[in-house]
């Protein structure tokens, strides 16, 4: 039979030593657990973090709690058109962003533009990025007045960037034969990214595109909170009113339709794989 | 009348590696040559510098330039200004086939015809009839006019490479580089992609240069070698001229396996009548 003792013995008599951790190894993971600790503390402390407030105040989450299990459907027309408005947003502000961030896309790739062409253009796309939708939606408030269009706007600038940086992603993991192959045929530039290039990027894409669609939807419910227009207006207005009953059927519609869309469309993307 | 390929004192460094140096070339119109040596002795450089896929280094006025058909490819390290043009006169043919796997076989084989017709159309896809019907001859003429409508992904690796030779008749090519065309295909497949190569070449008056791992090929299917070591020519003359002993030195250690016993040597070329259809 086998036993730990013979696997000891045999240890103990042919064996060199197993290998000891360091001491200096020990120390230094010793401090950099020190370090996150101290960081955990600090965040702690920055972001006013009080668990005891939620149970002081467990009354209003009751009240909150009991109002949101009575969900009141009684304006579900309103909730419906502003819903689609929702929607209409998110398959705008979409599809704007889609159409413009193809040839940005193509011009953040620097296997297909030179580089100071796609440098500019990448930073220019981060911009886009970098600022988040619902600032955008006060920034085009400000120009084209509160509603739906803003909302669109905002949708269309920040996806943009997202699109475009995803889309050139792609484009940079492309197998450069076949562009080669056009080239070498005495092809154009532009001839080379319709034939080489598009082919090879378009499934990729169109996912990409349908996934940034689902991503705006959710966005777009939140949009109207800041007057960008949709169900965000509606369910700003039931919250600012108490009237929690109604916001609760708000949630529901949201959930049932976000939820929808996003089964829809990751079945569509997934022929494209 | 000008050569079909000239190459004067082209070379190309990679870093610290010397990948074609200081090579003089002339292919005559018409003129089959097979191009030979190790893996990394320049072949696939030499054939990417001739179509102006790669720059040659800048060595001064002179050095570094590249004609078909009189037309400028490049010199001294920069494209000419009309290389489309030129490239319109080279069909190129890789060892990867270098297909657009998703665009049908028949797009694939009308993308020849873009450097040739209106730019705009070219772009948008707007073939023709009578580019249609040529691209379709020509896949007659490689036979895999069958698959006209499949996606190119959809062909084994030897009817690949016959799309990617379709394309080359389509363009209209007057020479044709292939970049060991058949290093990636089984032998059957490999016969009848050379033997379609060497057919385009004898039909239409297409001058070949073929870099290829396989000596006998190059032996058997080619009246002329070119043998290249470490970026130099160190052999060009007949076909007849090789022989094992030189063959050992080019190689080295591996020219064992290249060189056949008697018995399995490559079945000899096509004849020369042909009764192929041809590209009008």
């Amino acid at each position: 039979m086998f036993s730990t003792d013979a696997i000891h013995r045999a240890a103990t008599s042919t064996m060199p030593p197993p290998p000891v951790t360091p001491f200096a190894t020990r120390l230094a993971r010793l401090a950099l657990a020190a370090l996150g600790a101290v960081v955990l503390v600090f965040a702690w402390h920055e972001a006013e973090m009080n668990p005891a407030q939620l149970m002081r105040d467990a009354g209003n989450m009751a009240t909150l709690g009991a109002d949101f299990l009575r969900p009141d459907f009684t304006d579900w027309d309103v909730y419906s058109s502003a819903m689609l408005e929702t929607l209409a947003i998110a398959i705008w502000g979409t599809l704007l962003a889609v159409i413009v961030g193809i040839p940005f896309g193509i011009l953040c790739a620097d296997n297909v533009v030179p580089k100071w062409v796609a440098f500019p253009v990448r930073r220019m796309m981060d911009c886009c990025r970098a600022i988040n939708e619902l600032v955008f939606a006060l920034i085009f408030i400000a120009a084209v007045g509160l509603g739906p269009f803003a909302g669109v706007l905002a949708l269309f600038v920040h996806t943009t960037g997202v699109v475009a940086k995803l889309f050139s992603e792609a484009v940079e993991a492309i197998d450069p034969a076949p562009v080669e192959g056009i080239r070498g045929t005495g092809g154009s530039w532009l001839q080379e990214v319709i034939y080489g290039v598009l082919p090879q990027v378009l499934p990729l894409w169109i996912s990409y595109a349908l996934y940034r669609f689902e991503s705006n939807v959710r966005s777009a419910t939140v949009l109207g909170i800041v007057g960008g227009g949709g169900i965000g207006m509606v369910f700003n207005e039931t919250m600012r009113g108490f009237l929690y009953s109604q916001a609760a059927a708000i949630l529901i519609l949201v959930i049932v339709t976000v939820s929808v869309l996003d089964v829809i469309s990751q079945n569509i993307r997934k022929r494209f794989i | 009348m000008a050569a079909a390929l000239q190459l004067d004192r082209v070379s190309k460094t990679y870093g610290a590696m010397r990948a074609v140096e200081n090579v003089s070339l002339t292919i005559r119109e018409g003129e089959r040559v097979a191009l030979i040596g190790a893996s990394g002795s320049g072949k696939s450089t030499l054939i990417r510098l001739a179509s102006g896929l790669i720059l040659a280094d800048a060595q001064g006025a002179g050095t570094g330039a590249v004609h078909a058909f009189g037309i400028k490819v490049q010199e001294g390290g920069r494209l000419a200004a009309d290389v489309r043009a030129a490239r319109r006169n080279i069909g190129l043919v890789f060892q990867q086939f270098a297909l657009s796997g998703r665009l049908s076989v028949m797009t694939n084989v009308l993308v020849g015809a873009l450097g040739r017709m209106n730019a705009l159309r070219g772009t948008f896809g707007l073939f023709n009839e009578d580019e249609r019907r040529t691209a379709y001859a020509a896949l007659a003429e490689v036979g895999i006019a069958q698959h006209a409508a499949k996606r190119a992904r959809e062909l084994s690796g030897g009817q690949q490479q016959r799309v990617a030779i379709a394309r080359a008749l389509v363009q209209g090519a007057r020479l044709v580089l292939a970049d060991e065309p058949i290093a990636s295909l089984d032998p059957k497949s490999a016969k009848r992609v050379m033997d379609t190569l060497v057919t385009m070449s004898r039909d239409h008056g297409i001058a070949l240069c073929v870099s290829l791992h396989q000596v006998d090929y190059a032996t058997a299917y080619f009246d002329r070698v070119v043998a290249m070591n470490a970026g130099r020519v160190v052999f060009d003359g007949p076909a007849s001229q090789i022989n094992a002993a030189f063959l050992t030195e080019l190689y080295g250690a591996s020219a064992e396996e290249l060189i056949l016993p008697s018995q399995f040597v490559v079945p000899a070329p096509p004849v020369a009548i042909s009764q192929s259809q041809t590209v009008s």
